[in-house]
């Protein structure tokens, strides 16, 4: 079997990020960048499944700048196996990025498809949704476990109401959360390894993809700050404050 | 310009995320409701009442992706809006949609400016992002948190839509949490714990609060991964988005994807035994202190207070 994973390089999460004085966006010159957490999640259930016996290769695909490369040899150090990086230094919307992807699903034909279930910069959520439509496949997203049985995957996905499990045939498109596994830290001589290991770069134009943005974004600008509030004393003092906002909601 | 609303439910309810989409667009144009279901005319009659529906189109069978996304595509033609709330459900069917009409969808709004300007976090919420949609069509996630409900008291027609709706996907289990507190994403009140809590059993003194004041219960991700609380009571970037009246965060220290969930809450208490923590330096009213002593003191001043909801 074979999986491709798409990945993206995005602020650090742990970075508090600023916005540009300016609105023109959100400053990321100087900034810590690193594999998006939730691909990250993507790569290490491929890796998985391949330890189990379910992959034969593990391909990491991730449209970006040339420096995108370093979150690719990141996915090589996991454990997969070549990469690809389709070079753009545009900032493309996630109906271009899945368009992008569905070319290197139709060259790939991979049996599953995996990706984070969002990006922690523009916190979209689409990808792996239009991907699937995209390439005609079916799709289980918010995955917090994924069982190969046979020609299907049971996935158990994370919902509002809780969890679901569902079976959907192959080759299909799954999209990961948080709680699917925990990634693995490359130990150095994966990382050492994962330099010799295949990685093709592919100028984003070779795709024939019309790539123009849709949205024109007006602004960016940071939330409304909250007021500084107080400590309070005593329990005795809360009880009173909770009294009090919930007797004027109910004046509502 | 037409729009149409697909009907969020679960266990044949009508959830309440739906009235707050409906109120969000009800600028944009006449409203069709979509209600997608396998059994659909008791939720059809619940979307009937709320002000602004024009009409509501019930269809029968799983409103999973993959079908869902067929159906839509044909309804599609008709409208200028396909709007749905940000929820799983709307997460997982409107990117789909979208890239089958070739359309850039616009989601997580938070305001609507006009008929084609939105507002939509990204970031976590540390920052908002306002753009202009002029593509042919537009097809919208709506963050319900972020509006108030339509009023109800309307009597739209229903009319049943001939459709096979089939999925290539096979619901095995549903695992759905018991709970008679309200809807986490549009409660009035909201109770959170984290990690300090220690233990599912502990996580109790949680519950015990809420059903106090009438409120929903809300976890950090940390103690979701503990296993003292179930998934669906995250709050979060990656869990619901709340915007009560009241947001009570016990035992939480408040790290940015936590944050970007309450950003819409009008007040908020933290209880913690870190001054520094920053969810304390944030909130509206903050007491230090360990929680297992403060929790069963606060239940019984409360009471004192006579506090009812
Ligand atoms: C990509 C990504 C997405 C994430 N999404 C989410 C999300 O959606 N939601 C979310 O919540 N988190 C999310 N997280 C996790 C987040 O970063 C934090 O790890 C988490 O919110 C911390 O939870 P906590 O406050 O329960 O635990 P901690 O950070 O460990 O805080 C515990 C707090 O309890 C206090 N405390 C300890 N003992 C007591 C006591 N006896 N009495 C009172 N106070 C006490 C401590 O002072 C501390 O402030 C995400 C992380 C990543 C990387």
């Amino acid at each position: 079997m074979k999986i491709l994973v798409a990945i993206k390089r995005v602020v650090d999460h742990n970075v508090r990020i600023r916005v540009r004085p300016d609105g023109s966006g959100v400053e990321t010159t100087g900034v810590r960048m690193s594999m998006n957490p939730f691909c990250k999640h993507a790569v290490e259930a491929a890796v998985q499944l391949s330890e189990a016996g379910h992959g034969d290769e593990i391909v990491i695909v991730s449209i970006g700048p040339k420096t995108a490369n370093d979150v690719i040899l990141t996915a090589l150090a996991m454990g997969a196996h070549r990469g690809i990086l389709v070079e753009t230094d545009a900032d493309l919307e996630t109906l271009a990025i899945a368009k992008l992807l569905a070319k290197v699903v139709e060259e790939e034909n991979p049996d599953i498809v995996l990706l984070g279930k969002q990006a922690v910069d523009d916190d979209s959520n689409h990808t792996g949704q239009m991907l699937a439509a995209l390439t005609n496949r079916p799709q289980a997203t918010f995955a917090s476990e994924i069982k190969v049985i046979g020609a299907e995957l049971e996935v158990t996905r994370e919902i509002d109401s809780g969890r679901e499990t569902i079976a959907i045939p192959l080759p299909a498109v799954v999209t990961a959360d948080l709680r699917l596994n925990t990634p693995r830290n490359a130990a150095l001589p994966m990382v050492m390894k994962a330099r010799s290991k295949p990685l093709a770069v592919r100028p984003a134009a070779e795709f024939g993809v019309d790539l123009t943005p849709r949205l024109i974004i007006d602004k960016v600008s940071p939330p409304a700050e909250r007021a500084a509030g107080k400590t309070l004393g005593s329990t005795t003092e809360l009880a009173a404050y909770i009294a009090a906002e919930v007797s004027q909601m109910e004046a509502l | 310009m037409s729009v149409l609303v697909i009907a969020d439910h679960d266990l044949g309810q009508l959830s309440p995320a739906t009235a707050r989409v409906v109120h969000a667009v009800s600028t944009l144009g006449p409203i069709d409701l979509l209600v997608v279901a396998e059994n659909p005319a008791p939720i059809a009659a619940a979307a009937a009442q709320l002000a602004g529906v024009s009409r509501v189109l019930t269809a029968s069978g799983s409103p999973v992706a993959d079908s869902l996304e067929t159906l839509l595509s044909t309804l599609a033609v008709r409208y200028h809006y396909v709007v749905a709330s940000a929820g799983s459900g709307g997460k997982d069917v409107m990117p789909r949609l979208a890239a089958k009409l070739d359309i850039m969808p616009v989601t997580d709004v938070v305001e609507v400016l006009g008929p084609n300007r939105f507002t939509r976090p990204i970031y976590a919420g540390n920052a908002l992002q306002t753009v202009t949609d002029n593509q042919a069509k537009h097809v919208l996630t709506i963050r319900a948190s972020a509006f108030r409900a339509a009023a109800t008291g309307n009597a739209a027609p229903i009319e049943t839509i001939d459709t096979s709706v089939v999925s290539v996907a096979r619901l095995i289990a549903a695992h759905r949490t018991q709970s008679d507190t309200p809807d986490l994403a549009t409660a009035q009140i909201v109770v959170g714990g984290g990690v300090a809590l220690g233990s599912a059993e502990n996580f109790q003194l949680i519950e015990q609060l809420a059903k106090k004041l009438g409120a929903a219960i809300g976890a950090t991700r940390a103690a979701v991964d503990a296993g003292y609380a179930p998934n669906d009571w995250q709050v979060g970037q990656t869990g619901k988005i709340i915007a009560p009246d009241l947001y009570i965060a016990i035992g939480i220290s408040g790290a940015l994807q936590h944050l970007a969930g309450i950003q819409g809450a009008k007040k908020i208490v933290a209880i913690n035994t870190d001054p520094e923590a920053p969810l304390v330096k944030l909130a509206d009213v903050a007491l230090i202190g360990d929680l297992f002593e403060i929790i069963p003191q606060l239940l019984s001043e409360l009471d004192k207070t006579g506090v009812k909801r």
